[in-house]
């Protein structure tokens, strides 16, 4: 098996690439970004730059709590009228390349991710994301592939909306 | 656990049944054969079968005497959709860091005069 390799150099992710791990219930994900590892860094450490991406687009997201360093917390949660989702966890190591962080979703709080985020300089001014969720059991990983499923389907409406409402369409 | 998904996920959720499915998307095999590599009685696999069966991920025909297991492939077809969701959903929020890397460095190249002010940063 070749799942937990990092794909070679050449293959570039000018889009995300998700990979289910078959064999631990884990997830990867790449993403290629045009900035520099230190510039994603920030993007995932600085809590205003954080809110402003983390999304989803259709819900509104503050953060309650933020010590993005290693032996930190966070907590964030998303609304949408009487919806609310709080997400919160722990910064075991932070690093100029690197996060890894626990991620909690506060509806099953003993449901624990442990996601590491590596960051590689692309040696021309862009930047490779990898990140690798892992789960407490195969039913949780499937669980969190299938969340937002219905967050999904309601912003794909509201980006319609908007793009009818623009003339786009 | 009634839903068709959940069903699949619980089933999926064992390495046993796991490993059975990986052997039959190499083709229908009969129980015996599926039994042969692991150290479990015939009742055990026909136990884990039964799961698969309820979750529709395979079927045994009526017919044959053997009555060979099938894999239902669409079944992963819908999982493989379900991904794909989860990729489109990751994809957007990258999109929606794009926008902000590239604000970053507006900011940073921009340190004349013509900054543009942001919405809703605070400063």
């Amino acid at each position: 098996m070749t799942t937990m390799q990092t794909p070679d150099t050449t293959t570039r992710y000018p889009e995300a690439a998700i990979l289910a791990d078959e064999h631990v219930p884990a997830v990867h994900i790449w993403r290629d970004f045009d900035a520099t590892v230190a510039q994603v860094m920030r993007a995932h450490t600085d809590a205003d730059l954080f809110a402003q991406w983390i999304g989803p687009d259709s819900l509104t997201t503050s953060i309650d709590e933020w010590s993005c360093r290693t032996n930190g917390a966070y907590r964030y949660v998303a609304r949408r009228g009487e919806e609310e989702y709080a997400f919160r966890g722990t910064f075991p190591f932070v690093g100029e390349d690197k996060i890894i962080q626990t991620f909690t979703w506060e509806g099953m709080p003993e449901s624990v991710a442990l996601e590491t985020l590596t960051l590689e300089d692309l040696g021309d001014g862009r930047t490779r994301l990898h990140g690798f969720s892992i789960c407490d059991s195969f039913e949780a990983r499937d669980g969190m592939l299938a969340s937002g499923m219905e967050v999904g389907i309601h912003e794909g409406y509201a980006k319609l909306d908007r793009m009818i409402v623009e003339g786009t369409l | 656990m009634t839903d068709p998904l959940s069903r699949v996920f619980a089933a999926l959720a064992d390495p046993t049944r796991r490993d059975m499915v990986a052997r039959l998307t190499e083709g229908d095999h009969t129980v015996n054969d599926l039994a042969a590599p692991y150290d479990v009685s015939l009742q055990a696999v026909s136990k884990h079968l039964k799961v698969l069966e309820d979750a529709g991920l395979v079927t045994r025909s009526r017919e044959a005497q053997r009555r060979p297991v099938h894999l239902e492939a669409e079944v992963f077809d819908l999982m493989t959709k379900w991904i794909e969701r989860y990729r489109r959903q990751a994809e957007e929020r990258f999109a929606r860091l794009d926008a902000v890397l590239a604000r970053m460095q507006d900011d940073e190249s921009g340190t004349t005069a013509t900054t543009q002010q942001q919405e809703g940063t605070a400063s």
